[in-house]
């Protein structure tokens, strides 16, 4: 014998009996999501009718009622999570100093866990013409006759606000619970007002964990789908990308274009992910403890 | 905590909660308007309906052989988290013990899921199941709700067995502890409150998932929540209040567990999976 046995080796490489049970786990992900994924590349690439490996994109983007819904998703995605950023940041800033938060927090949570389904059901009636919220605008004056609020790209946006603000406050929320509050006071020790502790320590403590949020909150709006077909106009301004990949895939029975489009919709998301994390390394990445390491 | 008193800042605070109470209101508007019209009798451009009801929810019970669906749907959800935990915890187990050469690279396999859109993977794979004639089986509905469950599993599960301590384990064995006894007796009491809180957030989230059930389900395999949705979207072929009651019923059997689960974890832990692996 020389040297240490295979079996000692490997274990200092950190390979024993408890590291293959990652095995069934990985052999698991590999059938289910590796494979179908390249599976689905793979099957793009073999358009249904024959013509060009490419013909299935060309298609796509040749086709501007194809290629609109990208435009169409995208003016509903990022407004949408533009608006529900905006707002959880003021309000998670309050909801920090509020002691009792959990009657709050699970309140918000509920439009999370009911899913878009059952919140679009309920948009219909609450948003519709005579609904309370038309109703509530117009005892107060505000409006004189009711506004079309369903079947359009306005009840979109509201189902994803119902949804996707709760989903941006709690993340934001569990971000800035994060932050030391001993940092906060050696600013206000230091004569920092409140203009000034937000902009200077914890905005830029905050940026990584909003890019954070902002990427999680946009995969959810973009994704739109189910209140998209049901509060929307799903063959007007809001057909949005899933319902193409949908319509194409399981109405058309065209697999290898359905799979194309999703494909496409995952590049487009991912590009806007990248772009936004990519941004995220101009700014300060750190700690937010306030203790020394 | 420090707390302003100018008159600015005073302002700005009733701002902030003016905005929160409102939209709080109008979300709980959206659920109370989907209960009153469920026990309406009828209601039509007025405040409140004009009468009470409960027959809604014996009509939509038939209409929507919604017996058969619960069934199916709890079957679902239990399968799929007994399934998911076990290789969860199995893998997560692994990932949070051993440090060994490709561990990052299984870390992100275990993230796409959770990053890329449902029906992005949904469809490629929908379209694999549907070939291998699983399109429309019980299989089929569990093999594709466990694609995002599992690796959920796994990334809410690795950090928690982390902070076990491994000399617990090593004194456990010095002891004479066999690899069964050792899990039974060491492991599963020091993991259960971790694996409880994991798995009712999968049951949760398995009851209320949409989109890739909705690509696999055939008539004797929908869920609750596809259920609804093919009922919304025919809405005007039967009675609002009994697709209201149904979605009633889907609310409930949803919120009881959320309840359940809301006692072991916090609120903010629903969004937030997967934080530490994503924010590095």
């Amino acid at each position: 014998m020389s040297g240490p046995s295979l079996k000692t080796r490997l274990a200092a490489q950190g390979l024993d009996g408890t590291t293959l049970l990652v095995l069934p786990g990985l052999l698991f992900m590999i059938a289910l999501f590796i494979y179908p994924f390249v599976y689905g590349v793979a099957d793009s690439l073999m358009p249904k009718d024959g013509g060009l490996w490419y013909e299935n994109y060309a298609k796509f983007f040749s086709d501007q009622f194809q290629y609109g819904t990208i435009a169409n998703t995208m003016w509903l995605a990022l407004p949408v999570t533009i608006v529900n950023l905006a707002f959880a940041v003021p309000v998670a800033f309050r909801v920090r100093l509020m002691r009792r938060q959990r009657l709050l927090t699970t309140i918000l949570v509920l439009p999370i866990t009911l899913g878009t389904v059952f919140v679009a059901d309920g948009l219909l009636t609450f948003l519709g013409p005579r609904g309370w919220f038309n109703e509530t605008l117009i005892l107060f004056g505000i409006l004189d006759s009711p506004v079309k609020l369903t079947n359009n790209y306005w009840g979109v946006f509201a189902s994803l606000l119902i949804t996707g603000f709760p989903f941006a406050f709690l993340l934001t929320l569990s971000y800035i619970t994060g932050i030391d509050p001993a940092i906060e006071q050696a600013a206000a020790t230091l004569g920092a007002n409140a203009r000034q502790r937000f902009m200077r320590v914890f905005l830029p403590l905050l940026v990584p964990g909003l890019a954070v949020t902002f990427c999680l909150s946009f995969v959810q709006a973009f994704a739109v789908f189910p209140s998209a077909v049901l509060l929307g106009a799903p063959a007007g301004p809001t057909r949005v990308i899933s319902i193409a990949a949908y319509q194409a895939a399981f109405e058309q029975y065209d697999h290898s274009y359905g799979t194309a489009i999703a494909l496409i919709m995952g590049g487009v998301e991912l590009i806007v992910v990248v772009a936004i994390l990519g941004a995220r390394s101009f700014f300060y990445r750190g700690p937010a403890g306030g203790t020394k390491g | 905590m420090i707390r302003d008193q100018g008159l600015t800042s005073k302002i700005w605070r009733i701002a902030v909660w003016a905005l929160a109470t409102l939209f709080v209101l109008n979300l709980l508007a959206v659920i109370a308007a989907v209960i009153v019209n469920s026990f309406a009798t009828r209601w039509l451009g007025t405040w409140l309906p004009r009468g009470w009801t409960d027959r809604w929810y014996f009509s939509a019970w038939n209409e929507f052989q919604l017996s058969s669906v619960v069934i199916v749907t709890f079957e679902m959800a239990f399968v799929v988290v007994l399934i998911s935990g076990i290789l969860g915890v199995m893998t997560a187990y692994a990932l949070a013990r051993r440090d060994f050469p490709g561990k990052r690279a299984i870390i992100l396999l275990f993230l796409l899921p959770l990053l890329i859109p449902p029906l992005t993977y949904g469809i490629p794979l929908a379209t694999v199941l549907y070939q291998l004639g699983l399109g429309g089986t019980f299989w089929g509905v569990v093999l594709i709700n466990l694609v995002p469950s599992f690796p959920f599993v796994v990334l809410v599960m690795i950090p928690f067995i982390e902070q076990i301590d491994p000399r617990i384990e090593a004194a456990a064995r010095v002891f004479g502890a066999g690899t069964t006894s050792l899990f039974i007796r060491i492991l599963l009491p020091l993991l259960l409150p971790g694996m409880l809180a994991a798995l009712l957030l999968v049951l949760v989230r398995t009851l209320a998932m949409f989109e890739l059930t909705f690509l696999i389900a055939g008539p004797q395999t929908q869920t609750l929540v596809v259920s609804l949705y093919y009922a919304v979207f025919a809405s005007g072929v039967r009675a609002g209040q009994s697709i209201d009651a149904m979605a009633v019923i889907y609310m409930v059997t949803t919120l009881f567990w959320l309840i359940i689960a809301l006692q072991f974890v916090n609120p903010t832990q629903i969004v937030a999976r997967a934080k530490q692996q994503s924010a590095h």
